[in-house]
This record gives structure tokens, sequence and C-alpha cells, in this order.
């Protein structure tokens, strides 16, 4: 069973709806305790950093994802969610994420570095290049895959970027490290693609347990 | 890099897909998730419907369509029509459409942008502009009621306010154009498109493959809609990508 966290902030029912279609369990809850008794969770998101990470500390959530995360259960970042997962980000001011990936959530520039202005949000189908192997990417290279967001992850650890997207500037578009994963796009909106990425965390889900 | 857009959009009443959609293949071509379907295979974007429902029953029934095409659409899909309060919105997105479409409301009452794109985020509204060339200004006015009422808003002046209370991408139909199916509105797109930060859908006017690498290439615009030529097969999404795919035009 997945467990998708229930915060205030997520696009839970397309999430939910794409796991029902694999017919794989989901429970999705607000309440560590149930969320306790899923063999892996997602963390969707929708909105700003800075009241994400406000909502999670407040109810004790960002408490138990990490010690979760810490005892090995498989978290997966969606969006918001995922940029949830770095160290801090610059949205509406700076503010501390949950920190168990290394890096910084910024803007997006909205402006090349010869002067010229393009489009944020980062918004539509983008083509992913593989940059690192993972069990998230199984049967996954290239493809095109549904982005909206005006922030973007920095990082200094490249081992941590499993994929990426050009938008003028390299979006980290799947990152990973042990059992943490996230994608900046939405694998519940982008078509097939995007449903093998989710089967592929369902499968990463099933073999940590057994 | 970011690929151009090919959206369909449906028109939906009293909860069926309605104007013209002739799909064989389809066992109900009524049916609003059956087509969402057809058009997610055949490569489309995104889907926009359209509720053009006249009673309260039809627009409750519009919430109904949108649970079931949510729970078998795997791309996303933005929903307009009678939207009027934050409460509509809610009520949409929550059955889970990914984006709400303002129009009329938004016009009368701007600040309602803002009270979505702060409660939803940005991402979510989508503000559509109906715009009609006048001869003696000289400039695209902002229509409202369906195309009925003619509003003080330049469409330039009207997009950048839109977008100043918080719209998150602008859906854009040229009245001069549409049903005339030779073209969108270059003109009207690309003074919109390069006017602002959001992305601009153009449309109104598509009537072949061509158009629509016109909107890209001259228009500016980072998506394109269009109806009746998918509807009645004139054309499909699949024959539109190929042919964009050989012009050089960046499409999934």
């Amino acid at each position: 069973m997945i467990g998708i966290i229930d915060y205030g902030m997520g696009n839970l029912y397309s999430v939910s709806k794409a796991l029902e279609r694999m017919n794989y369990n989901y429970v999705i809850s607000s309440s560590p305790e149930e969320l306790s008794k899923a063999k892996g969770l997602i963390l969707p998101g929708v909105g700003s950093f800075k009241d994400a990470i406000e909502i999670l500390n407040e109810t004790g959530l960002a408490y138990f994802i990490k010690e979760t995360v810490a005892a090995g259960t498989p978290l997966l970042g969606i969006c918001l969610g995922m940029q949830l997962l770095f160290e801090e980000s610059e949205e509406n001011g700076i503010s501390e994420g949950l920190g168990l990936l290394q890096g910084k959530i910024v803007k997006i520039p909205g402006v090349t570095s010869s002067g010229e202005t393009y489009k944020v949000p980062h918004m539509g189908w983008n083509e992913l290049e593989n940059r690192n192997p993972s069990p998230l990417l199984e049967d996954v290279d290239g493809g095109h895959v549904y982005f909206v967001h005006s922030y973007y992850a920095t990082t200094t650890d490249q081992d941590i970027v499993l994929a990426s997207s050009i938008y003028n500037v390299e979006v980290p578009a799947v990152v990973g490290k042990g059992n943490v994963f996230g994608t900046q796009f939405h694998p519940e909106k982008s078509s097939e693609l995007g449903l093998t990425i989710l089967r592929n965390y369902a499968a990463i889900v099933e073999e940590r347990v057994s | 890099m970011i690929t151009k857009r090919i959206i369909p959009c449906l028109d939906v009443k009293e909860g069926r897909v309605v104007k013209g959609v002739q799909f064989v293949e389809l066992r109900d071509a009524g049916d609003p998730v059956e087509l969402a379907k057809f058009y997610d295979a055949e490569g489309a974007d995104e889907l926009v419907f359209l509720d053009i429902s006249a009673s309260h029953e039809g627009r409750k029934t519009m919430v109904e369509v949108v649970e079931r095409v949510a729970a078998e659409l795997a791309i996303p899909f933005t929903v307009g029509g009678g939207i009027n309060s934050l409460e509509d919105m809610k009520r949409i997105l929550r059955a889970g459409a990914d984006k709400v479409s303002l129009n009329t409301a938004a016009v009368l009452n701007p600040s309602l942008i803002k009270e979505g794109a702060d409660f939803f985020g940005s991402q979510c509204i989508v503000v559509a502009i109906d715009a009609k060339y006048d001869e003696t200004l000289g400039s695209w006015r902002v229509y409202t009621h369906g195309g009925r009422k003619e509003t003080n808003w330049e469409v330039v002046a009207w997009a950048k306010e839109a977008i100043k209370q918080g719209a998150g991408e602008i859906l854009l139909t040229s009245m001069d154009k549409d049903g005339r199916k030779d073209g969108y509105n270059l003109k009207l797109t690309s003074a919109v498109s390069t006017a602002v930060s959001v992305p601009v859908i153009a449309s109104g006017g598509a009537g072949n493959a061509l158009h629509f690498a016109q909107a890209f290439a001259e228009g500016k615009a980072d998506a394109a809609l269009a109806a009746s030529i998918f509807h009645y097969k004139e054309t499909s999404v699949k024959e539109v990508k190929q042919y964009l795919k050989e012009e050089g035009v960046n499409v999934r």
C-alpha cells in the first residue's frame, strides 16, 4: 500500500486515480499513524513552498516523513513535493525544506544570458534526458512529460539528478538518492510515460519491503 | 525544449459532448470520457471542456463529468463555462480538473482571478478572452457573455491586468476568425503573446495543419486550440503533429 500524504496542498485526486488504474492500493491521509502503515509514501504538492513546509512542520508531518525515510521507507515527491525534499527554497523569502536532498530551489530566471526573455511558468510538455540510471527510470529513455512550475532545483550533487529537461536552464526533472525520489513534472498527467514512472515507483515500494 | 501544445476543445451540454462529433470508431461519440481517451491516444497534449449547459442541473452534471474524465485521463485538462465564483472553481478542481478557465466572470470581477490564484496557484487559473477588432477604435476589444457584449477593455491591456491578478495562462479566441477555418488571427495572437509573460493559447480559425504552424511561428503562440476540424475529422491531432514535425516545430 502507498500512502499519499494529504496536507491540504496536493493534486491528490489525479495521483490516487492513476494508482487506482494500475491496481495499486493506496491511502490518502494526513495522519502519521495511518500513513505509517504504508510501505511507501507519495508527497504531492501544488502551491507555494513556504506555505507547504509550514503546514508540514505544524502538523508534525515533516518530522514523520524524515523519521520514516530514515527507517528506509521509499518516498516520492511530485512537483512542489519534490522541491520540498531539498534543503531550502527562495520562494517568498528563504525557507528551509526537508533537507533529504542536497540543493536549493530557485526561480527560473525567465531571461537568457544574452538578455532575451522567455515565459515563466515552465508549462507544458518537455523532453526528458536521462542522466543517471535508477530503478525509477526502468524502461524510460527520453520522452515527453508534463511540467508546470516557476521554481527549480539547483544542486552540486550531480549524482542525484536522474533525468533533466532543458528550459533555457537545466531543470532537474527526476531526482533520487537511496529511497528518496522526486519528479518536478506530474507523472500522473504525463500520459503513458508518466504512468510507467509511477509503476516503477510502486515496484520499488514492493521490493524494499519483501 | 518545451513543445508546442495541440488542444482539442469539447463543448459539453448537460453532461454530453455536443456539436457534431463524427467518430465512427467510438461506441458513443457523445460521451466526454470516450472522446477524451480518444484524443489522448491520438497525441493531444491537453483538453479543454467548455460547459455550455444552460441549467443548474447541467452544471451539477458537469462535476460528475469532470470526475469521470479525471479518473480515466492521464493528460491535463481545463474546464470552462459558467464558472462564476471561488466555490465553482473549488467544485471543478476538486473533482479532478487541472485548470479552470474564467471569462465573463473575470471581466466583471477581476479579483475573482486573484481569489482563485491565491487558493489554487496561478497554474490552475486560465483567463479566456474573446477578442474582436473594432474598426473605429483601431484595436481589439474584449467581449463577454459568449461574445454578445462589448466591454471597454482593449485586449492586451486586459490580458496584462488578468495576469497581474494571477492568471497563469491566456486562452485567446478571435471572434473575427472563429468558425471561418482560414487560419488563426496571427496579428492578435502575436500582439498578446509578445506582451505577456505567461503562455498564450491561440483559438479561432484553425482549418488545416498549416494554420497551426502559423500560430506558432508568426502568432508566437505557446499552444493552439481547435474544435470542429478535429471533431469532423477534417484533420487529426496526429496529422497536425506529423506536419509540424516536418516543418521543424517542436511537438511531442
